[in-house]
């Protein structure tokens, strides 16, 4: 947190993507969040993502519902189009946004609490929707914003910053996103960027809804030894089950030197997700197999990080509902309103 | 790398450039904050404490601190570190008690000093309150050397030179002889039983043009420096109409500037070469332009002019200028004569030591160009007991490194009288305070201002050709001194990093704006420069790199380059890993 507006003084060597702008032109207002929260890294992850794919900031609608994750909006595309829906609620408003405008760039910034307590009814609908929409959900396992009461991803065993146990089972939205049928599900770490950014990037690029856990510490209510979704808990059982990379339609493709296969995967818009596993094998394109592997580690205690299930389909919200291409802003005054005859005859097949 | 070794002085001295650029090392930054808070007598006394002529300076400095500035790498233009010192010294109150005075009774020793321009003040000023007895033989009337005879009065009014010699002259313990020309350093080091001897007599020798023409036209052929001093004391009150100034270097600046005054209408100034190769400082360049001097470039002079006896013009070679590219030296070509008329020619091309009074065998060894050897450290001649600074040391500079040399000279000549090696000298210390008042509150202003430099006022061109020691620059007024304190970053401010405090959150990489932390696998330094968020590629600048970070065993590494000490590191860590500090600095002086 900060009383003072963040220097205009930039570094002049600062490079510029496609359409000529710096990672600085990404930014939105300074964060008034604690010093240090993740959620501050995750916003500078989604700054970068949203640079290196170039995309416009005018173009990008970011929403969000209740907590300190859901605050984050603020703090990054200064110049995007913004909505702070009530507690839970976001997934409804991206989707009647979605319906509205399919053109623009959809994220939806969620926590823990807000997508697996109250908003967990609104998460399932959103995925079984398939809205073309980047989904983060900021996660630690805590209620950061009403002072660290445990969530519903809060792990059995771990220990409030008071010391008391949590005992109930938690919400795993991968597991959860995967069972519901996602099209696009990940999670990544708010202290390892090199892994984040990329998956955000073909979060941002995959047509339909991408979801992107992203363990992101609360230094305040849940950083302490005894919790499971600290800076250092997560260092020390994090696995990288794969390794993912997007590659841009316009940019060339260089083979990194690695051990194991790579699979691809093509994006609607003919860019291509490429996925290494370190692990061995791991197909992120079989869901069942995903499935079983992800309940192993999670059975080990290990925190599975990667791009973890991907299938790049054509039926999104859009398709599913036979919607008219483009826009309602697009379209001119004679297709929105065919005139009194037209009603007429609507009116005529009614009775 | 190695973690930097944060406990070597120089490691932060480096971070503020100016201070580091400034060859009497003044704690720029203090002074502008004492300068915000309205505290101009502390800010003149922290001045003259390193450049004991805040007033003269702050009109006439030659400011190596500015082009240093990291504001100048930040955004465009620096600090207007020089006109702030002007400030504190116009808007300062009494200082009559505050200024350093001689001990009521002598420590016995005695030390002459030749020439009282400001390196042998200097001396002066140091050694006086230490209780030696100081003696300085001037060969002219007044003192300040070049300060007084060469610098204009519409740049530095007299009464601000004599407020400043005097403060030193008045001490105690200081006896000055003017109109007495040291002729015989043997003499002088044989009879007259002092204890050490410091030469400050300067470079006072013009430089000569012998042209064809020359000894014909000599009534209207003036040497710069020895002009300037004729005006000065007033033995000169005059100049013809049409005035050629030749050379492009700050003395050529004065002097076309002082013939604007004394009746010269059309003045040139004649440069060889081009734009690029001029010695004047850019707002000197400025300052003659405003006052509708010309300045002609690739203008060689070839000779000078005579019909009936009386100087009537100039013949100038036109010339372009190419690189040898074997040798790397410019070379010209002749592309046309010119013959310029003019009534008076002045010149200002370089000036040389002389040293007629030290005889060749007394010990004192000269070197190259009939200098004497001195030592860079010491300031001392191959005869013990004998000390040389200022220009008469290497070469015409100016004031401040005149200063310079006069600290480090005190502190030799001290040592010497007390029977102490002159290589024992006390080193540099450094301390850090925390800067840290509350959770986003600092011991200065970190939300400085991005407005640009703040101009100076000028008196009227037509009142300055009236008037000749009618200052030129007005000073800054509240509001822009207000304005101009802001602009300074507040280098002295540190940021200093605790690694094992560090939980590796990235919240200090995300905010910084200027984009110069990162934390990455340690490297040797070429391939680290390249690694960071943005390469390093100013390697006149150094990285900050921290020990190994606890929990992945990288490193944090600051690229000190364009760092804007706007504190935000420090307020983002959560672990208070980063903190803000404040330098104290400890350079010292004679004592
Ligand atoms: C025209 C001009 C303009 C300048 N403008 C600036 C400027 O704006 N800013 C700046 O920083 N610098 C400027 N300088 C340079 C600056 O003035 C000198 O670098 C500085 O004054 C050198 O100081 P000093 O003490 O070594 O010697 P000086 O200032 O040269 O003083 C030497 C003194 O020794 C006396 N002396 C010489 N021989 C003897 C002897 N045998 N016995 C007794 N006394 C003797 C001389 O009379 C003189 O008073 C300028 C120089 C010139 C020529
Ligand atoms: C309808 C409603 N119920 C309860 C709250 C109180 N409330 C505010 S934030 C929050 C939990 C936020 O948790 P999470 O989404 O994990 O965000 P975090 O602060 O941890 O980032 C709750 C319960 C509310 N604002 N609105
Ligand atoms: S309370 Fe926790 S989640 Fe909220 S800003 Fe502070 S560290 Fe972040
Ligand atoms: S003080 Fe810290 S945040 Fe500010 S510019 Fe310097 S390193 Fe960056
Ligand atoms: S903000 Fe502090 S704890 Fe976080 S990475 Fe920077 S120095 Fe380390
Ligand atoms: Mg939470």
């Amino acid at each position: 947190m900060s009383y003072i507006k963040k220097p205009v003084a930039r570094h002049p060597a600062l490079p510029k993507n496609a359409i000529g702008l710096t990672v600085r032109d990404y930014e939105g207002s300074l964060s008034t969040l604690c010093a240090g929260c993740g959620h501050d890294s995750t916003t500078a992850a989604i700054v970068q993502a949203f640079w290196s794919l170039g995309i416009e900031p005018h173009t990008a609608v970011k929403l969000s519902g209740i907590g300190c994750s859901s605050k984050t909006p603020t703090y990054f595309l200064g110049e995007a189009h913004g909505f702070n829906s009530v507690h839970g609620r976001m997934p409804s408003v991206a989707t009647g946004a979605n319906a509205a405008n399919q053109d623009l760039t959809y994220i939806g910034i969620s926590g823990d609490g807000d997508s697996l307590s109250i908003g967990l009814g609104q998460f399932c609908h959103a995925i079984r929707r398939n809205v073309n929409l980047a989904y983060i959900c900021e996660n630690n396992g805590v209620y950061g914003l009403t002072k660290g009461q445990f969530s519903a991803s809060a792990d059995v065993g771990s220990k409030s910053k008071k010391g008391e146990t949590n005992e109930a089972r938690p919400i795993d939205p991968v597991m959860l996103a995967i069972t519901l049928g996602a099209t696009f599900v990940a999670r990544g770490f708010s202290g390892d960027k090199g892994q984040l950014v990329p998956i955000l990037e073909a979060a941002l690029r995959h047509k339909g809804f991408a979801f992107v856990d992203v363990i992101s510490p609360c230094v305040a209510f849940n950083d302490h030894k005894g919790s499971t979704k600290s800076y250092m808990y997560t260092r020390e059982n994090y696995t990288q089950v794969t390794e993912a990379d997007l590659v841009p339609l316009r940019r060339e493709i260089i083979a990194k030197q690695v051990a194991h296969e790579a699979t691809t995967v093509k994006l609607h818009d003919g860019s291509v997700v490429t996925l290494r596993c370190p692990e061995g094998d791991y197909d992120a394109t079989d869901r069942g197999a995903a499935f079983k592997h992800l309940s192993e580690l999670k059975e080990r205690g290990e925190v599975a990080t990667g791009l973890l299930y991907v299938e790049e389909s054509d039926s999104d919200m859009h398709s599913m509902n036979r919607t008219a291409p483009g826009d309602l802003v697009a379209p001119d005054w004679d297709l929105l309103c065919p005139g009194n005859d037209r009603l007429q005859s609507l009116m005529a097949e009614f009775r | 790398m190695e973690p930097t070794d944060t406990s070597n002085p120089d490691y932060f001295h480096k971070v503020v450039d100016c201070q580091w650029a400034c060859p009497a090392h003044t704690n720029v930054p203090e002074y502008i904050r004492l300068i915000a808070q309205g505290r101009y007598t502390e800010s003149y006394m922290l001045n003259r404490h390193s450049n004991v002529f805040p007033g003269i300076l702050g009109r006439t400095c030659d400011r190596p601190c500015e082009p240093a500035c990291r504001r100048g790498r930040v955004e465009e233009k620096p600090v207007a570190i020089c006109r702030l010192k002007r400030v504190a010294s116009d808007l300062k109150g009494d200082v009559t008690d505050l200024l350093p005075k001689a001990p009521p009774t002598s420590n016995g020793k005695k030390v002459a000093l030749i020439g009282a321009g400001p390196a042998s003040l200097t001396v002066a000023n140091d050694l006086a309150p230490l209780g030696y007895e100081v003696t300085i033989f001037e060969a002219l009337p007044k003192p300040g050397g070049l300060m007084r005879t060469n610098i204009p009065s519409f740049r530095l009014p007299v009464d601000v030179l004599e407020f400043e010699t005097n403060a030193i002259l008045d001490m105690g313990h200081v006896t000055i002889h003017y109109n007495h020309r040291v002729e015989s350093l043997k003499a002088l080091l044989d009879d007259e039983g002092f204890d050490a001897v410091f030469i400050g007599t300067g470079a006072p020798k013009g430089k000569e043009l012998n042209l064809p023409g020359r000894a014909e036209a000599d009534a209207n052929i003036h040497i710069g420096i020895e002009w300037l001093e004729s005006v000065h004391f007033e033995h000169i009150d005059s100049i013809g109409k049409d005035v050629l100034v030749i050379g492009v270097g700050n003395t050529a600046m004065d002097c076309c500037r002082t013939s604007k005054r004394l009746g010269g209408t059309n003045v040139k100034v004649m440069a060889r070469k081009d734009r690029r190769y001029f010695k004047a400082s850019p707002w000197e360049l400025e300052d003659a332009e405003e006052e509708l001097v010309d300045i002609l470039e690739n203008h060689s002079p070839a000779s000078f002019v005579v019909e009936d006896g009386k100087l009537v013009g100039m013949m100038f070679d036109i010339v372009e200028w190419h690189e040898d590219p074997e040798s790397g030296r410019l070379k010209s070509t002749k592309l046309d004569e010119k013959l310029i008329p003019c009534t008076d020619v002045i010149l200002a091309i370089g000036q040389d030591n002389a040293f007629p009074f030290v005889e060749r065998d007394i010990g004192i060894e000269f070197g190259k160009w009939d200098m004497p050897v001195v030592d860079k450290t010491t300031f001392m001649t191959t005869r013990d007991g004998v000390f040389v600074g200022g220009d008469a040391a290497w070469g015409p500079e100016n004031i401040i490194w005149a200063v310079a040399h006069g600290h480090q000279a005190a502190i030799s000549i001290n040592n010497y009288c007390q029977g102490v090696s002159l290589l024992d000298r006390t080193p540099d210390t450094v301390k850090l305070n925390s800067a840290k008042m509350g959770l986003h509150e600092w011991a200065y202003s970190n939300d400085y201002s991005s407005k640009g430099r703040t101009k100076m006022n000028h008196a009227e061109l037509t009142a300055r050709f009236k008037e000749l020691s009618l200052e030129v620059e007005l000073g800054f007024d509240i509001e822009q001194t207000a304005r101009e304190v802001q602009r300074c970053l507040n280098c002295d401010v540190h940021t200093e990093f605790d690694a094992p405090l560090c939980t590796e959150c990235d919240a200090c990489v995300d905010i910084c704006p200027v984009n110069c932390l990162t934390m990455t696998g340690n490297a040797a330094e070429d391939e680290l420069r390249q690694k960071l968020t943005v390469p390093a590629l100013n390697i006149t600048q150094d990285l900050y790199v921290s020990a190994a970070l606890p929990q992945t065993g990288r490193v944090m590494v600051k690229d000190e380059d364009l760092c804007v000490h706007c504190g935000l590191c420090a307020e983002r860590c959560p672990t208070a890993a980063w903190d803000m500090a404040l330098m104290d600095l400890h350079i010292p002086q004679a004592r």
